[in-house]
């Protein structure tokens, strides 16, 4: 029996939904990877995790291209990764980054291929496919995750 | 007073010398651009390797350059941040070590002032206060000067830098990094108002910048035909880089005429950018405000620029101390 979830958003807005659905959800140490091409939504889906979270509005949950990883606070802390520019588990491991996979906020983080065999077991991976202004999403709970993948359809 | 300047933020080592705030006496720039290339953007690991092996040889050609010995100078700068942590240290630690060896006092000064105060490397130097707009791969920052150390946040981006946009929409063109010099060659031959992407203004009176949605809207664009001729890359790249510039630098007047000042500087490795250079000073002067730039050498990542905020910091709050530690995001930028 697949645990993998798939449904459409149709706009924006419904993106801006499902991450204040999301964050509802969340419990601490939870760990969500995120997956999609450069413009499928995953700065504004991370966004919206974040305001969902209750992280302040004057703060900007901006693109961790450059700086790899933007801790903010809210209810819970988020943990917002980009290590596509990583080349694997050794840099990983060197930045101190595996901390924040078993720590008590919640983990999003893109290309999280780099993790290599840091991959946690436990993890809801979230694809997100363009289809024109449409975004077709797959949810996959892996490890106790998996019970849980149900919660999170918005 | 000689001041040394290092930089090692990101993927340049940099060492300057220079007497006071007005005279350059070297200059010396170690670019990883050619290592970086290949992965498609800056990889730390090997950024900080890099810097490892070169900021001996950066800094040794700096002074010899200079003609000067360490024995002459009288204050160490440095970048203590916003960057690559693993970056960074490098450069601080150097210093700290030269420092204590010396005796010679260090101040650990904030990229985004030594990108912002870059503009007095130049011959038109502008008058405080001014408006200053600051876009690089990392930034995209708007701030009001009030002196060599007061700056006052207008705006930010909100989600995507300047720089990363033109990186990220070279990778959906299939055009190598860093994105920014290969858009603007490809613009050359294209037509600027042939597609119409959006322009993210924000809500009214905000000096924020979006390009996030701009990159989305490239990658829809390109992604909905299978043309990849010249002609069609160079309309995509001219008309991508008009929708950022136009932003930009719509947002640097506006700010200018609400702060109700003279003077506008434009800063950054964006500053590089010839068609942001070119509108930004043409809608200055239809509106009857200075405009500034510093010398393309000195847009990006550089040691004098680290030497000037430097200096002006040491005159205001003194040394840094040696538990100064480094750090990835601006204070400058986290207000509000």
């Amino acid at each position: 029996m697949s645990n993998s979830i798939t449904f459409i958003l149709s706009s924006l807005e419904d993106t801006v939904l499902f991450g204040h659905h999301i964050a509802s959800q969340v419990i601490p140490g939870d760990i969500i990877f995120l997956n999609g091409d450069l413009g499928a939504g995953k700065t504004t889906l991370t966004q919206a995790i974040g305001y969902g979270l209750g992280v302040p509005k004057s703060c900007y949950i901006t693109s961790p291209t450059f700086s790899l990883l933007h801790e903010y606070s809210g209810d819970l802390p988020l943990y917002h990764m980009d290590l596509y520019r990583l080349s694997g588990e050794e840099e990983v491991i060197e930045l101190g980054f595996e901390e924040y996979l078993y720590g008590e906020g919640v983990c999003v983080i893109e290309w999280p291929d780099r993790l290599g065999d840091l991959i946690p077991a436990n993890r809801l991976v979230i694809n997100i496919e363009t289809q024109g202004q449409s975004r077709v999403v797959t949810l996959t709970g892996h490890g106790s995750m998996q019970s849980r993948t149900h919660l999170f359809q918005p | 007073m000689i001041i040394l300047g290092i930089e090692s933020s990101c993927d340049e080592t940099a060492c300057a010398v220079m007497q006071d705030d007005t005279t350059l006496l070297s200059h010396v720039v170690d670019s990883q651009i050619t290592i970086h290339r290949q992965y498609g953007g800056v990889v730390p690991e090997i950024a900080s390797r890099r810097h490892i092996e070169s900021i001996y040889p950066v800094v040794d050609a700096a002074l010899k350059e200079s003609s000067l010995s360490l024995a002459d100078v009288d204050l160490l700068a440095v970048t203590a941040g916003p960057g690559l942590i693993g970056a960074l240290l490098i450069g601080l630690n150097f210093t700290k070590a030269i420092s204590l060896v010396k005796d010679i006092p260090f101040v650990g000064v904030d990229h985004m002032a030594g990108h912002l105060l870059s503009v007095f490397l130049g011959e038109n130097k502008p008058e405080f206060p001014f408006v200053a707009i600051v876009a690089s791969g990392g930034h995209s920052s708007l701030f009001y000067a009030k002196s060599y150390t007061e700056f006052e946040l207008l705006g930010r981006t909100r989600d995507d830098a300047a720089g990363e946009a033109f990186d990220k929409v070279a990778k959906i063109l299939g055009l190598p990094y860093p994105g920014g010099p290969e858009i603007s060659l490809q613009a050359q031959n294209g037509d600027r108002d042939k597609i119409k992407f959006p322009r993210s203004w924000l809500e009214k009176g905000s000096f924020d910048f979006s390009f996030s949605g701009l990159k989305t809207s490239v990658a829809n664009y390109v992604h909905k035909t299978e043309e990849r001729t010249p002609e069609f890359l160079a309309d995509v790249c001219a008309s991508f880089q008009e929708a950022v510039v136009d932003v930009l630098s719509a947002k640097a007047v506006q700010a200018a005429q609400f702060k109700k000042c003279q003077q506008v500087v434009l800063a950054g490795g964006v500053a590089a950018n010839p068609r942001l250079r070119d509108l930004l000073g043409k809608r200055c002067r239809s509106a009857g405000l200075n405009i500034a730039m510093p010398p393309l050498d000195y847009c990006t990542d550089n040691g004098a620029m680290i030497c000037i905020a430097g200096y002006h910091q040491y005159r205001q709050n003194g040394p840094s101390s040696l538990d100064l530690d480094v750090y990835s995001r601006s204070p400058l930028i986290m207000q509000g």
